[in-house]
């Protein structure tokens, strides 16, 4: 296996009964790559994603990430991977740097890494004055860039981010994108998922999803000059109305 | 008018949902309030559609008073929240018998209102509310909220979290509704979809920033913006950023938006700076603003 390669998926599928979710996609990611998974509502993105973070059991196919095998290894890729959906980021109840505190325990950090982690951050997104209030009282713009940072406190080889920047003002969501970039610069792998398509343009590479198959997967530029459309968004409505 | 809106005011407890809000919406306007999660654009709904009631300013509705005349509104508005709000534990049919019986209306009374959107969910009317998938939840909640022929429709950030597709499918919907004398005020955090209002609203912080057409919106932008693309786009932004002269750099799709300080830029300087830093393949090109460059800038 190429070392390059921390994502390998090879005929990946899922079925609930008769209705097949995931159909049969093959795709890899490389180490450092931003790899945007696209798909219409209902598409299979997110069954897709919960295949590659271990939570759910393929019916058949395979998948290794960050060197680990989706059937027999779910609980090391869990330990070597970073996940933030918008749904479920952060416990409101408790303050920034407890939520920091508690995520960096259950990822396994000593007490003195986590510290410092937690230095490292609040430093990093500006968060001194807020340090001590409760998540719940955060613009949503601040909760997701808190989120994506606790996401990568235990340096994972892959961060999955599903729908990262859904409502987060224009400013804010740019900001998102320059810590992906960061992250991705420093040799993290970053799975996103968005709605917005100028977003699918950041990505190095992008796959579109279409009832459960892979429809698409090149860079921006050559899905653009494959579906002769000026932009993104051309070419997911020109794909996605299957 | 169809709605007016003065010197609207809101707050709980110490934190300001809105402050000062004044703008009117004409009858059978298709009118956006565009800005992100926080803005305020939720409590203004509420306030709109009687639910809530605001500290201070006043505001009307289809002729009515939101204090004075509340129970005329409700009788004259569809309102759809942005969380999911109708019985998961009813089918599609119940759902829409439900709300077509508490106004005193029936579902054939109004057919022609809502067929178009109504016939691509009724296969489904025997099922659950709950068991729907996000696109035909949001075609439920909007026939509901037509279901009595309003003469306003609150839309509530409609399209949040809906794919491209869907959102275009949701917005040719829209058009068509006020084609049929509704008066529409709509939310959104999507800066692509303010282009299909006649009239669009920003808000941020609780305040309204700017009020007029997407077209005169974009013609208000202050400075001469520049597509910039390179070999790398991380390094980009980091040098563009740390140039001297920038007064905003924004990446947007494959290229960076980016304005200078200076009257008299002059493109080649800054390709010689980004030569420097060791970027290739870099390309500088003017281009238009967009409804989202001008919301950042008046924003910051």
């Amino acid at each position: 296996m190429s070392t390059n390669k921390v994502i390998q998926v090879d005929g990946l599928t899922k079925m609930f009964g008769d209705f097949t979710a995931v159909n049969a996609i093959t795709f890899d990611v490389k180490k450092g790559e931003i790899f945007g998974f696209l798909g219409a509502n209902g598409a299979g993105k997110t069954t897709a994603m919960k295949m590659l973070i271990g939570i759910s059991n393929p019916t058949s196919g395979k998948a290794n990430v960050a060197g680990f095998d989706v059937f027999t290894n779910a609980e090391d890729i869990k330990k070597n991977i970073g996940y933030m959906s918008q749904k479920f980021a952060l416990y409101d109840d408790l303050t920034v740097k407890e939520n920091i505190t508690f995520f960096g325990g259950i990822y396994g950090l000593s007490r003195s890494k986590i510290k410092e982690k937690s230095n490292a951050l609040i430093e990093d997104l500006g968060l001194e004055t807020v340090a001590n209030q409760l998540v719940g009282s955060l613009p949503l713009g601040w909760k997701q860039k808190i989120s994506f940072s606790v996401a990568l406190l235990h340096d994972p080889k892959i961060v999955f981010l599903d729908e990262p920047t859904g409502g987060v003002d224009p400013i804010t969501r740019r900001q998102f994108w320059e810590m992906i970039y960061k992250a991705a610069n420093q040799g993290t792998t970053v799975f996103v998922t968005t709605h917005y398509m100028d977003e699918a343009e950041y990505c190095d590479r992008v796959s579109i999803m279409v009832n459960g198959k892979i429809e698409a997967l090149d860079t921006p530029k050559n899905l653009k000059t494959q579906f002769k459309a000026a932009n993104m968004n051309d070419v997911f409505l020109k794909l996605a109305r299957g | 008018m169809s709605i007016t809106i003065q010197h609207i005011s809101k707050s709980f407890k110490d934190v300001v949902a809105l402050k000062d809000v004044s703008f009117e919406v004409k009858e059978g306007e298709l009118f956006g309030l565009i800005g992100p999660d926080g803005a305020g654009k939720t409590t203004l709904f509420r306030i709109l559609t009687t639910l809530l009631i605001a500290n201070e300013g006043t505001a009307t509705v289809a002729g009515f008073d939101v204090i004075n005349d509340y129970k005329s509104i409700r009788n004259s508005v569809g309102y759809m929240p942005g969380k999911f709000s109708l019985y998961q534990d009813l089918t599609i049919e119940e759902n829409l018998i439900f709300f077509a019986t508490i106004f005193g209306t029936t579902i054939e009374k109004n057919y022609d209102l809502i067929k178009d959107i109504y016939i691509q969910i009724e296969p489904f009317k025997n099922r659950r509310a709950g068991k729907l998938s996000g696109g035909m939840k949001q075609k439920l909640a909007l026939c509901c909220a037509l279901i009595h022929k309003p003469k306003v429709l609150f839309l509530d950030e409609p399209t949040t979290g809906v794919d491209p597709v869907s959102r275009k499918e949701f917005w040719d919907m829209l058009k068509r509704l006020q084609k049929k004398g509704i008066t529409i005020l709509v939310s959104t955090p999507y800066m692509d979809e303010a282009e299909l209002c006649d009239r669009i609203a920003f808000i941020q912080d609780g305040k309204i920033l700017e009020i007029d057409t997407p077209e005169a919106i974009v013609k208000h932008y202050p400075k001469p913006m520049y597509n910039i693309r390179s070999n790398n786009m991380y390094q980009l932004i980091n040098s563009l950023k740390a140039y001297e002269h920038q007064h905003s750099v924004y990446p947007f799709g494959e290229f960076v938006h980016y304005t200078d300080n200076r009257l008299d830029f002059n493109p080649k300087e800054l390709m010689l700076y980004l030569e420097s830093k060791n970027l290739s393949e870099i390309s500088i090109q003017i281009t238009q603003p967009t409804i989202e460059d001008t919301f950042m800038e008046l924003a910051k």
